[in-house]
């Protein structure tokens, strides 16, 4: 019941989201910002984790196939087909879920709860859209930036983990990275990251915008936010998977 | 001048107004008043178009809202400036940028236009020197002065302002009444105001409407109000002590 309600009501919500802006001049300066707070401010994060996972993978997949019928390059083609498949884009969008998810909910429900909504409304902007295309189309369009960054430090972290430890030869993960190299796992990688875009931003930004009540109730829609985005970016993972690789 | 027509609003069960009717004359400052929870918010809110009618219309001067398109909906909030309970200004913009913001949307304006209307609108509610501060960065009086400069940057033909003065020390209060007051009549605007402050009534109530229980109960103006008989007005405006002993002097 709920559910549906909420399907319901999305869809509308998406619906007036996607209108032309009022002003263009006023848009693409709007765009640019979000570019800026949701992606550039992300960077950060996206090299420290992706540094770690690629260096854990590397080490976790060497001693898992720590045989002398496996040749060592394998471990660099198994690390660089895990972090382009699924980590740098699942698992990357899935902390940015976390990141840009809470800060577009509570930033749009504190405009909710303090009538800043209201006054936008009352002056005849299309809030919705005014508030929320922006974010859509600056997430969408800096994400894929972020998930090729993500895998080259990935692949790079793997490199250093390996070398350093000495249980793969530079060599050796060098060329296991580019031995079979399908760049379609990188488009599929892409693809998927621009769709978990979209939700993070329409979802958490569709919860701020139905925030009812006060300070509270913006902490609860920026948890919802998170919850409900990243449930998605696992479903739409699956989905994707299934039509893209299959 | 705007009419209200049997304006209803409910919301799922709950009815909070049973149908109102009345008419706001332009060049005057219309008060609407009641207890807390009577009704005051949701009916501004109404009337503006902000929560949707369950029955009944509003007409600004005789164009019906419910029977208006986007469009001209639009248009007609375009001539609506309102100031709201918190003020409602945009957190992350300066002063400027929220009374500019306006112009941004809806002129093509030049920079220096713009920069010049600002400094009247900024000028007009008595402000200088907080351009290029955050709403955060000033006081609650001023944010509501910079929110009514914001209200007024396109010349709006109807004001509604959500309790001007809640959270304002008295003296305040007063500067921000008269300001509403000196703009309505200067600029002949049909300003609707909502307050539970009986210095305003006394100050400025050209027209006050009182609503309890979702109904209108009484209207009349300042001067009829204290020889008004009316059982619920009367225990609304004198449930103050000061109140109470100017009416048994008179
Ligand atoms: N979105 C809503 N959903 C359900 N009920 C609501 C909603 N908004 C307001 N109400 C109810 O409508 C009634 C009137 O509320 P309103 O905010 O208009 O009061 P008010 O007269 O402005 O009070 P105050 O002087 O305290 O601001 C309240 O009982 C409130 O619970
Ligand atoms: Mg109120």
């Amino acid at each position: 019941m709920s559910l549906f309600y909420h399907i319901g009501r999305y869809s509308l919500f998406i619906r007036r989201v996607f209108s032309r802006p009022e002003k263009h001049g006023v848009f693409i300066k709007q765009v640019v910002r979000e570019i800026d707070k949701l992606g550039v401010d992300s960077l950060g994060i996206v090299i420290i984790i992706s540094t770690f996972i690629g260096a854990v993978i590397t080490l976790q997949t060497s001693y898992n196939i720590d045989m002398p019928l496996i040749p060592r390059y394998t471990i660099g083609l198994a690390a660089r087909d895990s972090i382009l498949l699924e980590f740098s884009s699942t698992i990357v969008c899935l902390i940015l879920a976390g990141k840009v998810g809470s800060n577009i909910a509570s930033e749009i429900g504190t405009m909710r709860v303090t009538e800043q909504i209201d006054a936008l409304d009352v002056m005849g902007i299309n809030s919705k859209g005014f508030l929320v295309l922006p974010k859509v189309v600056g997430l969408m369009f800096i994400i894929p930036f972020l998930v090729i960054l993500s895998m080259a430090i990935g692949i790079i972290g793997g490199w250093l983990a390996g070398a350093l430890t000495g249980v793969v030869p530079s060599s050796e993960y060098i060329y296991g990275v580019q031995y079979s190299f399908k760049p379609f796992y990188v488009v599929y990688s892409l693809i998927k990251s621009v769709v978990f875009g979209f939700i993070i931003a329409t979802v958490s930004s569709y919860w701020g915008y139905y925030t009812d009540g006060g300070a509270l109730e913006v902490g609860k829609s920026s948890t919802m936010a998170v919850v409900s985005s990243s449930v998605l970016i696992l479903l739409f993972n699956l989905l994707l998977t299934q039509l893209l690789l299959t | 001048m705007i009419e209200l027509v049997n304006v209803c609003k409910s919301f799922d069960e709950k009815e909070v107004l049973k149908g109102i009717s009345t008419v706001f004359q332009q060049g005057q400052t219309n008060l609407i008043i009641g207890q807390s929870g009577s009704g005051k918010t949701v009916l501004l809110k109404t009337i503006v178009g902000l929560l949707d009618m369950s029955s009944g219309d509003v007409l600004y001067d005789g164009r019906c809202f419910k029977s208006m398109n986007v469009n001209e909906r639009k248009s007609l909030h375009q001539e609506i400036g309102m100031l709201f309970q918190g003020s409602a200004l945009f957190d992350s913009s300066t002063v400027e940028e929220n009374v500019r913001f306006p112009m941004d949307m809806f002129t093509n304006w030049s920079v220096e236009q713009k920069k010049e209307r600002v400094k009247f609108c900024l000028d007009r509610v008595h402000l200088d020197n907080v351009n290029d501060l955050l709403p955060s960065e000033i006081s609650g009086g001023m944010q509501k002065r910079v929110a009514i400069a914001r209200a007024i940057a396109l010349n709006p033909k109807y004001l509604f302002c959500d309790e001007p003065n809640s959270g304002l020390d008295p003296k305040t209060s007063i500067v921000i009444d008269e300001l509403i007051q000196e703009i309505t009549k200067e600029f002949d605007i049909t300003t609707v105001i909502n307050t539970h402050d009986m210095n305003s009534v006394i100050g400025m109530g050209d027209k006050i409407l009182f609503i309890h229980n979702g109904k209108k109960h009484w209207e009349g103006s300042k001067d009829d109000i204290f020889i008004a008989q009316n059982e619920e007005l009367d225990s609304f405006i004198f449930a103050s002590k000061l109140f109470r002993s100017i009416k048994e002097k008179r």
